[in-house]
This record gives C-alpha cells, sequence and structure tokens, in this order.
C-alpha cells in the first residue's frame, strides 16, 4: 500500500498543533500514563512529526495506545499540543486506511461508536457491543475476547443499566448530513 | 431555578444511576433540569481521534439547540460532553469563518453563547452555604478521595475550571457535608476513560493504581463527577481485583450521591444501590 508519506509531508500537520516549539525535555513522556506501552514516546512522535516522517509516525501504534488524558499537552513549557498531535496521527491513519495493527481494536471501536451515532444520534450501547464485538472477531478470529464481558449484561440488566431498546434522536436526517459534509473518506 | 441540562448518552444509558442521583439532589436542593430538545452525541473520543471537523460539529449542534430553546446555561454531568461542549464553544467564537462553516454544516445558526457548566459549578451555583444549611444527615463516615480525573479540568485553557495540578473543588463541597477527605497522589491521573472495552488492559491498570493509592491513604471511598470513571473504578472493580489478585471492595460514589446522602435522601433515590460495589 503506497501512503504517499514517504516525504516529508509537514504541511499536512495542523499549525495549531505547535509542533515546532518541541526541545525534548521528555516532560509530555513523564506525565502519560501509558508511555510504557508504547511503541514510541509521546516525546519520540513529536520529533517524527517535527522531521516530516510522517510513515515513521503514522506505523507506530501509541498515538491508538494513548487515552487522551490531556496530560502532556497541559504540562508542556513550550506549549505544543501533544495530544492534539495524537489525535492528528488517527485522523490521518483513518483517512489513509494506514493504522498499525496492532491498534485494530481501538481503532474500529472508534469507527463502530461513530457509525452508531450517525445511525441513532445517540448511542446505542448494545448495539456498539454488538458491531464492535461482530467487527473484531472477524479481524481476529479471537474467540474468548469475542464473549469476554457477556457475563456482565445480566448484572447490568439487573441494576437498570442496559435497556434492549435505546433511545434515539428524532432528527436523524440531519445526523447523515453532518457526517456527509465532515468525513472525506467513508467510515 | 431551572437550567438547561445535556445528559449525553452515558446517562441515558449503563450511567443512568448518575442520571438518578443528579436530578434527585439537585431537585432537593431546588434546582430542575430541562433536557435540551432532541440533543445528539457529543461525539466523544471516537470524533476526535477519527474527524476533527466532526469533533466540532456535534458538539456546535448541542450548543446551538441550547440557545434556540433559550438557555444561557447548560448542565452536563459528564465531563467528555463538557469538555466537548466547551472546545466546540471555544473554536466557534475564535473563528468566525469555521463558525460560518460549522453553522452551515449543522442548519442551526451558532451566535449565541451557551456557558456549560460541570456538577461541581452547579452546586457553586447554589451556593455552598445554602448546602451546608440544607444538610440533615452529616457526612461524619465519610472519609473520600477525591478524583477529579482527566477532563474536569484539563486542558486548562478550554475548562478554566479549578487548578488542573491540584483541584479542590470537590473537598470543597465535601467539607461543608461534614465529610473528611484525604489528600493523596492520583487525583488528576487518567483511569483509562472510554477504553473500557476496546483496551481493557489499559484500563484496569490505570484504574487498579489509583484504587490502590486512595486506599494507602486512608480512604474509605473514591468520589467522582465522571460517568466513565466510575465505570471504570465501580463497574470494573471485580476485574481488576481478578488481574491483580488483590481485594479492594472500595465504594465509588457520584459527587451527588454524597450531597443527596447528606440531605437525608435513600440510596435508592440515589440511584446507589445500582451500583456494583454496593453493601446496602
Amino acid at each position: 500500500m503506497s501512503l504517499q508519506l514517504a516525504e516529508d509531508r509537514r504541511d499536512l500537520i495542523p499549525p495549531g498543533l505547535n509542533l515546532a516549539g518541541c526541545y525534548q525535555c521528555g516532560k509530555c513522556t513523564a506525565g502519560c500514563p501509558v508511555a510504557s506501552r508504547m511503541d514510541r514516546t509521546p516525546n519520540q512522535v513529536v520529533r517524527l512529526l517535527q522531521l516530516g516522517r510522517m510513515e515513521k509516525a503514522i506505523s507506530s501504534g501509541a498515538f491508538w495506545e494513548c487515552v487522551s488524558c490531556q496530560t502532556c499537552t497541559t504540562r508542556c513549557p513550550k506549549s505544543v499540543d501533544c495530544a492534539g498531535a495524537m489525535d492528528f496521527l488517527r485522523q490521518l491513519s483513518v483517512e489513509r486506511a494506514a493504522s498499525a495493527p496492532s491498534a485494530h481494536r481501538t481503532v474500529l471501536f472508534q469507527k463502530t461508536f461513530l457509525r452508531n451515532i450517525r445511525r441513532n444520534g445517540r448511542l446505542d450501547e448494545l448495539e456498539l457491543v454488538r458491531t464492535f464485538k461482530t467487527a473484531t472477531f472477524l479481524k481476529d478470529l479471537d474467540i474468548p475476547f469475542l464473549f469476554k464481558d457477556a457475563s456482565l449484561a445480566p448484572r447490568m440488566m439487573r441494576r437498570g443499566k442496559l435497556k434492549l431498546r435505546a433511545e434515539q434522536a428524532r432528527d436523524r436526517g440531519v445526523l447523515d448530513r453532518i457526517f456527509e459534509r465532515c468525513l472525506e473518506a467513508k467510515l | 431555578m431551572e437550567i438547561g441540562y445535556y445528559p449525553g448518552c452515558a446517562l441515558h444509558g449503563s450511567s443512568n444511576d448518575y442520571e438518578t442521583s443528579v436530578r434527585a439532589c439537585l431537585a432537593a436542593l431546588g434546582v430542575g433540569l430541562r433536557e435540551i430538545d432532541d440533543w445528539i452525541c457529543c461525539g466523544a473520543t471516537a470524533a476526535h481521534s477519527i474527524n476533527h471537523k466532526l469533533s466540532i460539529a456535534l458538539p456546535a449542534r448541542n450548543l446551538a439547540l441550547a440557545a434556540r430553546d433559550g438557555f444561557g446555561e447548560l448542565l452536563a454531568p459528564c465531563p467528555m460532553c463538557s469538555m466537548e461542549l466547551l472546545k466546540a464553544e471555544q473554536s466557534l467564537r475564535a473563528d468566525p469563518e469555521l463558525r460560518k462553516d460549522i453553522a452551515q454544516i449543522v442548519e442551526l445558526g451558532l451566535d449565541r453563547k451557551t456557558a456549560v457548566l460541570n456538577l461541581i459549578q452547579v452546586f457553586q451555583k447554589i451556593g455552598l452555604d445554602q448546602i451546608k444549611d440544607a444538610v440533615k444527615r452529616p457526612l461524619d463516615h465519610i472519609t473520600a478521595a477525591c478524583y477529579y480525573g482527566c477532563l474536569l479540568t484539563r486542558p486548562p485553557e478550554t475548562l478554566r475550571f479549578d487548578d488542573c495540578e491540584r483541584p479542590s473543588t470537590m473537598e470543597a463541597v465535601l467539607a461543608e457535608l461534614g465529610a473528611k477527605t484525604v489528600a493523596w497522589n492520583y487525583k488528576t491521573e487518567c483511569c483509562g476513560a472510554g477504553l473500557t472495552m476496546a483496551n481493557e488492559a489499559t484500563v484496569l491498570e490505570l484504574s487498579h493504581k489509583i484504587l490502590m493509592n486512595a486506599a494507602s491513604h486512608g480512604a474509605n471511598c473514591v468520589v467522582v463527577a465522571c460517568p466513565m470513571c466510575h465505570v471504570n473504578l465501580d463497574m470494573k472493580q471485580r476485574d481488576i481485583e481478578r488481574r491483580y489478585s488483590v481485594r479492594h471492595g472500595i465504594t465509588i460514589y457520584y459527587l451527588s450521591d454524597l450531597v443527596g446522602m447528606a440531605l437525608g435522601l435513600s440510596d435508592a433515590a440515589l440511584g446507589i444501590d445500582r451500583h456494583f460495589v454496593y453493601r446496602g
């Protein structure tokens, strides 16, 4: 698959992320709750983007491990929007269908979540579980993962926390139009 | 007093115990909530992970609906929703071109401003003195670890609420209820948020650390003001215990649970009996 990203594509990076200021102090990585789970740490991701090494940055699974807690952005002494850079890479990788294979569950989760919203206006949780688990299974054939949390459903139902029929927004036509106008690529 | 209310998907879904709690507690304080008509999802992490424009448009549509309904103020008890609403509001105010573009996308005008409040801000608005005067049952049995998580205070330029490294607004509310609070280290650490299903290992690890730290500092409960924090610390607590071979058994309250309890409301009226970790 050709990503057309091998060359320097710093022009794709939104200037608002303010990446030029980074001087590699590492405070973003020090405060990141999931840095130890990343194949590249937040400061390394920022450096790759500074250098325009998009292909290398996008092939990392790091930004799909990111929990969007905003600690990095909040603490950066140079006001670099590191969490925004993670979002930028997620968006670009979805747009170009180039996410790291190790991140397939998180990618599928966010995609099924958005499709769910587009259809219903409000999240239908039961549908989310069904579509997410099915899509994941088709990808990795992981049977234990497919049935994991199944025991949670009756426990949630007993507590009135799971509705079989979720509510929907009335004007779902407008949702479809909003999605159509925003999305450049197919979900 | 009546204020606009944006419940968001969680409070109308598996975190409906939070809605029960917020409604009951605020009603006891004389505050009515009027839901924004035909609100839609704020887009949450999924939208900002996949498409920037969508992550502005979805919350913007809700801000426009609130303005259309005449609400200058809007309570969004979920910090994910309130952060997304505030971020959209901030982007729209800063960029008139974007505002025009998004108004066309969401098919509603975006010229009126809407103030978005979290639950703690609504308590502050009511007045902590008023809350203190309404206490019927002081909470002297409670020693709480107030857990703020991420999006109540971060990013600070968007939230403009409390101190993002050393927040203390929940402690201030609990002090009026006669509850004790502990100083601890994980107040603003992340619990893993919405990755509960997609990346459970991360959620269990982060949430386990939070529960360990709260207990080791002498807390007998954790207090949250976020549906996702509650899911990860309460609903997933059994999974955390299995993964790390420990017994936490620590009750996770919503802030409104404790205010409601002090006002004399029952566990059932506040939805506390529907928590996963519950000792009646």
